[in-house]
């Protein structure tokens, strides 16, 4: 994967198969840190100890027991190439964390990629789930939590083409205004 | 079409919404399901999935569902595409690029014909 916006679609895809219906996610670039933080969190059924410790390591994990794939060691091998580090947190029946960190300016480190199609994907293709997004940058910060204005669609499919229009623009404006 | 954003537009789009379901017969929703998968997402998933978007907005597709799915098994095929219509089988496509997107859309989504060179056997 070339972009990490698309580790992050991953991830996320990850806790909506965990049962979650709450996922947030935050992007934060710190230019004044050199640093470049992603952290994903979810409510779903969460994992034991153990089920974390195979779910990061690429050799032991096995197609039948496990929700998670080659996506996490992936993204851990290329936050470790760029001077970086990923956790996961994660309680059974409580939900899972991943934060993940790079440094910003490491010539290895990914490109974020787009940013506005990544959460345009997660929020049109999940509805049920809750979303909330916080993108931020140098202490800017665009931050969506869909719950209000699914309210106010009142049912009405996020796929209509003037809820898409809609929705896309929310998150190009927003996503440009920090920048 | 201007810019839309605060909740007062989103009103006037649920509205809208309402009075064109109220005015169409109950014919079913087309669904379009996506394969969202770690290999499905490498392999390009999220441009096929926007192609799709921006399909359904620039013909201003009424009645579609568009969700997306795990890894079906199909690795080699990514990205994985199924289309089922109101009341027919579901035909799951592979290496649906953003550029067959447009040939699936219009053929399948639109008029019903089911794309059989795209088309995976399953």
């Amino acid at each position: 994967m070339r972009e990490l916006c698309l580790h992050i679609l991953d991830i996320a895809a990850n806790s909506v198969s965990a049962g979650a219906d709450k996922i947030s996610i935050t992007i934060d670039e710190n230019l004044k840190d050199d640093t470049l933080t992603i952290e994903i969190a979810d409510n779903g059924k969460g994992m034991s100890p153990e089920t974390v410790k195979q779910v990061m390591d690429p050799f032991t994990t096995s197609r039948t027991d496990r929700e998670v794939g080659l996506g996490i060691p992936l993204l851990k091998f290329a936050a470790e190439s760029s001077n970086g580090w990923l956790t996961m947190n994660s309680e059974l029946g409580k939900g899972t964390k991943v934060s993940v960190q790079f440094q910003h300016s490491h010539i290895d480190r990914m490109p974020l990629g787009n940013i506005t199609d990544t959460l345009l994907s997660l929020q049109l293709c999940s509805p049920d789930v809750n979303w909330i997004f916080s993108v931020r940058k140098n202490g800017k910060e665009f931050y969506f939590d869909d719950k209000e204005f699914k309210n106010e669609l009142d049912g009405i499919p996020l796929t209509d083409p003037n809820v898409i229009r809609f929705i896309r623009n929310l998150f190009e404006e927003g996503v440009q205004e920090i920048q | 079409m201007p810019t839309i954003k605060s909740l007062d537009d989103l009103k006037r789009i649920r509205e809208e919404a309402l009075r064109k379901q109220e005015l169409k017969s109950t014919s079913g929703k087309t669904e379009i399901i996506v394969g969202m998968g770690t290999v499905g997402i490498a392999a390009g998933a999220r441009e096929t999935l926007k192609a799709i978007l921006d399909y359904v907005d620039n013909y201003n597709l009424e009645n579609i569902i568009i969700r997306q799915t795990g890894n079906i098994g199909v690795d080699s095929f990514e990205p994985v595409v199924q289309v089922i219509l109101p009341g027919a089988e579901k035909v799951t496509y592979g290496r649906v690029s953003p550029e067959i997107v447009e040939t699936i859309m219009h053929e399948h989504v639109v008029h019903g014909k089911v794309c059989e060179e795209y088309k995976l056997s399953m």
